[in-house]
């Protein structure tokens, strides 16, 4: 059983028949149910989702990448100051990072006031967090893998040797 | 005045059928909204990476003819990854040249190992330019079939049986197009043995290699004393999926590669630098890209072949390559009629099996280079096409 295959076929395909996927790695399903099982359990496979081209559709949506200097604590570091952040709705993602900042915040909301409201009534206030610096996103050229710019059409002929 | 001739055409060439595949490319033209499963080439576009290094190359004026041969920087990357892979060694400097293709390669090949009159022995079903090459440059063609029930491999004993006085050379092509049949280690070796008693020489054309699945590739040149009578042909065409960039290389003797080199230099001068600087980093830096891509084919394969099952359509299991090739007798049809029949009514593309020789009468060529879904989709509609013929 290729685990990795499978998890990643998941990532990027989204759920499959348990049959189909046992056919192309070539097992049972019996052991593909019980690798999603243990996958699930284990907190490997957390959720499927849909990756949507909201910039296509006039539905009104934006993001902001927070660069966040922080105050560590003794013992545990960022890890409760991420935790928290983490919490709020608008909150996409959190990552410790290399470099200037500790965090980096990815911050969702569907115009550009309700982000800095956010960032400056609930982020900025928070103790531990010293300063941010917030960058907004323009537009979207790969997400996920996905490159969303315009890809030419397949021009292979209908038969060939 | 001259005597005019009442054809413009030379006689041999006129003479020489279209290749069944592209009677049927006509037939599909003129359609919408078909499924095809009737190409031969991937459907992923060529990795960024080899893409990036072709316009990298364009970029620092890397725009001129090369040496006739081909870079000797490709050359070497090639030997090495012949090496690599089976452990043949071939010299870049005099055993290695760069061709448009396999295809420019087996006619090359050809018109430098024919005499007018030798004969090849060339087992069927097999890619469409293998006969016609040999006829074109003055060779015999000795099509042998084989079957199913063998796995569509070539037997030592049909081959025997085949060899005559003027029995020149033989082609081999495993991976198989179009049945995807492959040859192993131990099935190559008493073929081996038979080219050394009749004194053959073997043009492998190994095309599909990387695509070989639950398995390894047996190179021919890697077994015992045959690297001297080898032609290996080879190319980026499948593997990297390269096959608008017309690239490929012929590696053997140096003896019939530097003939080669002299018929290419005249008539092709030498392949296109930026291509081979694509191919070179194909070679170099290319090989997860190449993996990814044989992986996929290898699910489809399982989920397509087990589905012509499924509705009915046996289907032998391909080995390589990316064409799964079932029989169609069951129906009742001929090979031609079944895929006329089948693309007007389902809108579905195959390619008759006899395009590629009279063995592959009783079966069609299924392309499974296609998405996932397309697959569903196509065996959907073949499962209609069966349901319907049955009642
Ligand atoms: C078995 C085989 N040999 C050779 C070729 C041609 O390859 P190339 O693109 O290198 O000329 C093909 C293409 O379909 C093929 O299937």
């Amino acid at each position: 059983m290729q685990l990795q295959r499978l998890l990643e076929i998941l990532e990027h395909e989204g759920p499959r028949p348990t049959e189909e996927l046992a056919t192309r790695l070539g097992c049972s399903t019996q052991e593909v149910e019980e690798a999603l099982a243990e996958a699930r359990r284990r907190g490997w496979l957390l959720r499927y989702s849909a990756l949507i081209n909201w910039e296509k559709l006039d539905v009104p949506r934006v993001f902001a990448f927070i660069e966040v200097e922080a105050t560590p604590e003794h013992g545990t570091g960022f890890d409760h100051l991420a935790d928290y952040i983490g919490r709020f709705e608008e909150v996409h993602s959190v990552y410790l990072m290399s470099g200037r900042a500790d965090l980096t915040v990815v911050v969702q909301g569907t115009d550009f006031r309700e982000i800095a409201r956010f960032v400056a009534e609930k982020l900025a206030p928070t103790p531990g967090v010293k300063a941010t610096a917030t960058s907004f996103v323009l537009k979207t050229y790969k997400m996920e893998g996905e490159l969303l710019t315009d890809q030419p059409g397949n021009s292979r002929l209908a038969v060939s040797p | 005045m001259s005597k005019r001739r009442n054809c413009m055409v030379n006689e041999q060439v006129a003479a020489m059928p279209p290749s069944g595949i592209r009677r049927f490319f006509d037939l599909v033209q003129e359609m919408e909204e078909v499924i095809s499963l009737g190409v031969g080439e991937p459907d992923f576009p060529t990795p960024w990476k080899i893409c990036d290094a072709a316009v990298d190359a364009m970029r620092h004026g890397r725009t001129s003819y090369t040496s006739n041969a081909g870079l000797l920087e490709l050359r070497e990357a090639i030997a090495e990854d012949l090496y690599r892979r089976y452990g043949v060694q071939y010299d870049p400097a005099t055993e290695i040249m760069i061709t448009a293709g396999v295809s420019e390669g087996m006619d090359v090949a050809m018109r430098v190992l024919l005499n007018r009159g030798d004969e090849v022995i060339v087992p069927q079903p097999c890619y469409v330019s293998y006969m016609p090459c040999v006829e074109l440059a003055g060779g015999c063609a000795v099509p042998l079939q084989t079957s199913e029930q063998n796995e569509f491999k070539l037997l030592p004993d049909a081959l025997s049986a085949a060899v005559t006085e003027r029995t020149r050379a033989l082609v081999i092509g495993y991976p198989n197009n179009p049945t995807g049949a492959v040859m192993s280690r131990a099935d190559l070796l008493p073929i081996a043995k038979l080219a050394d008693r009749h004194d053959l020489v073997v043009i492998s054309d190994e095309i599909y290699a990387h695509l070989t699945y639950n398995g390894s590739h047996t190179c021919f040149a890697s077994l015992p004393g045959m690297k001297e009578r080898t032609l290996l042909l080879n190319g980026f065409s499948k593997a990297y999926a390269m096959t608008g960039w017309r690239l490929g290389y012929a590696c053997g003797p140096a003896e019939v590669i530097e003939a080669m080199v002299r018929i290419h230099g005249y008539t092709a001068l030498c392949s296109s630098i930026i291509a081979q600087f694509g191919a070179l980093e194909a070679l170099r830096n290319c090989e997860a890209e190449m993996r990814a891509m044989v992986q996929a084919y290898d699910e489809r394969r399982r989920m397509f072949v087990k589905g012509l099952n499924d509705i009915g359509l046996p289907c032998f299991e391909p080995k390589g390559a990316f064409y799964a090739f079932p029989s169609i007798r069951s129906t009742g049809l001929a090979s031609d009629e079944f895929a006329r029949r089948l693309l007007f009514e389902e809108k579905v593309a195959v390619v008759p099996g006899t395009a590629f020789g009279a063995s592959g009468e009783g079966f069609v060529r299924c392309t499974y280079a296609t998405g996932m879904d397309q697959l569903k989709e196509a065996l959907d509609r073949i499962a209609r096409f069966l349901e319907r013929l049955r009642h």
